[in-house]
């Protein structure tokens, strides 16, 4: 009798066990933008979609279909912490400014480059794109080979600092893209520039 | 090489390929800025060993061993992570550096990813697409993790 009752409820344990939550397949979290902003990521499972838009909104995929749930700064830090600092450090955009005509830095971006240096020295590998630019006072004849000039003094500054030259490239667009859309011949001085982007 | 793979893909106008410097750095889809423990590339069917600084290329698929960690950063500035037992392929990528269009296609094929999505998510909500065995996510931006045990 006893055995039997035993047996019984040792049964009933292992239904109850039998049917416990389907594991996750999957996991996603929205995490908060650093910058602030709205964000959303959609999930799509088979014909289910759900879409994350607050912070640590988050979703179960699981045999079953879609199991939407709200994680936490603890939850993520938990599961995902090391993998996030692993992360590489957003890229960094400078804009350096030139006498017109030529390909000499302004007083200002001359001290502006000092902190270009320093972006790059906290980067192990960095990489560096420095695009130079003219205003459209000028033919591209003209114009072509200065903002190419501009570019390549920004890149011979940074490897005269140290910089290896094979992490830095540098190019010219002429006049065709202008930072201040302005009429041909204009002398602008938001335009005679060199474009800087360090990863 | 670079210049052959921009002519393909025709991301430049004649007139920029043009007037591009002689200096233009071999940066493919994306590098390696990043690597912790056991982390190798599947690429044509080989498996290289991992550098911080190496160029990755359309198709390629980054793997991480038990102990492994890797961080990308995109031409698009979209950054990525991978964690331990890692498996990221980077099945589709295109971007026009000028018009910031193009399409970023990848997949988890398991372990953890943490994401920063770039320019191609922020010119358009349908660019950037990550999938997993179970699910499609389209990423309209911008920072989000997924583990897939």
């Amino acid at each position: 009798m006893i055995r039997r009752l035993a047996s019984a409820l040792l049964a009933l344990g292992l239904a109850a066990c039998a049917t416990p939550p389907a594991p996750p397949l999957a996991t996603v979290v929205l995490l908060p933008d650093a910058g602030g902003r709205q964000t959303a990521v959609t999930v799509t499972q088979g014909s289910q979609t759900h879409v994350l838009d607050q912070p640590y909104a988050a979703a179960h995929l699981t045999a079953e279909g879609l199991r939407p749930f709200q994680s936490s700064a603890q939850e993520v830090q938990a599961q995902f912490g090391a993998v996030i600092a692993a992360r590489p450090l957003p890229p960094a955009r400078f804009t350096l400014y030139f006498v017109e005509g030529k390909d000499e830095l302004t007083p200002d971006s001359k001290l502006l480059l000092e902190e270009v240096f320093a972006e790059i020295a906290r980067r192990p590998v960095p990489d560096v794109v420095a695009i130079g630019h003219t205003d459209s006072v000028g033919t591209d004849a003209v114009n072509d080979p200065l903002s190419r000039s501009r570019a390549e003094v920004v890149r011979r500054a940074l490897i005269a600092r140290g910089v290896p030259a094979d992490r830095v490239a540098a190019a010219g667009r002429g006049k065709r893209e202008p930072a201040v859309p302005t009429a041909d011949g204009v002398a602008e001085p938001r335009n005679r520039r060199v474009e800087i982007v360090v990863r | 090489m670079v210049l052959l793979s921009r002519l393909l893909a025709g991301a430049l106008p004649l007139a920029l390929l043009l007037a591009a410097g002689s200096a233009v750095a071999a940066e493919g889809i994306g590098q390696i800025k990043t690597a912790k423990g056991q982390v190798s590339v599947d690429r044509g069917g080989r498996a290289l060993s991992v550098q911080v600084g190496m160029p990755l290329a359309a198709a390629d698929v980054v793997r991480t061993g038990a102990d492994g960690y890797a961080g990308i950063t995109m031409r698009d500035d979209s950054l990525l992570s991978i964690g331990p037992n890692s498996v990221l392929a980077l099945e589709r990528f295109d971007f026009d550096p000028t018009t910031h269009q193009g399409r970023f296609d990848s997949r988890l094929e398991r372990g953890t990813l943490a994401v920063v999505s770039g320019r191609l998510a922020r010119q358009s909500p349908e660019a950037m697409t990550l999938r997993t065995p179970a699910a499609v996510l389209g990423v309209r931006g911008t920072e989000f993790a997924v583990a897939v045990p």
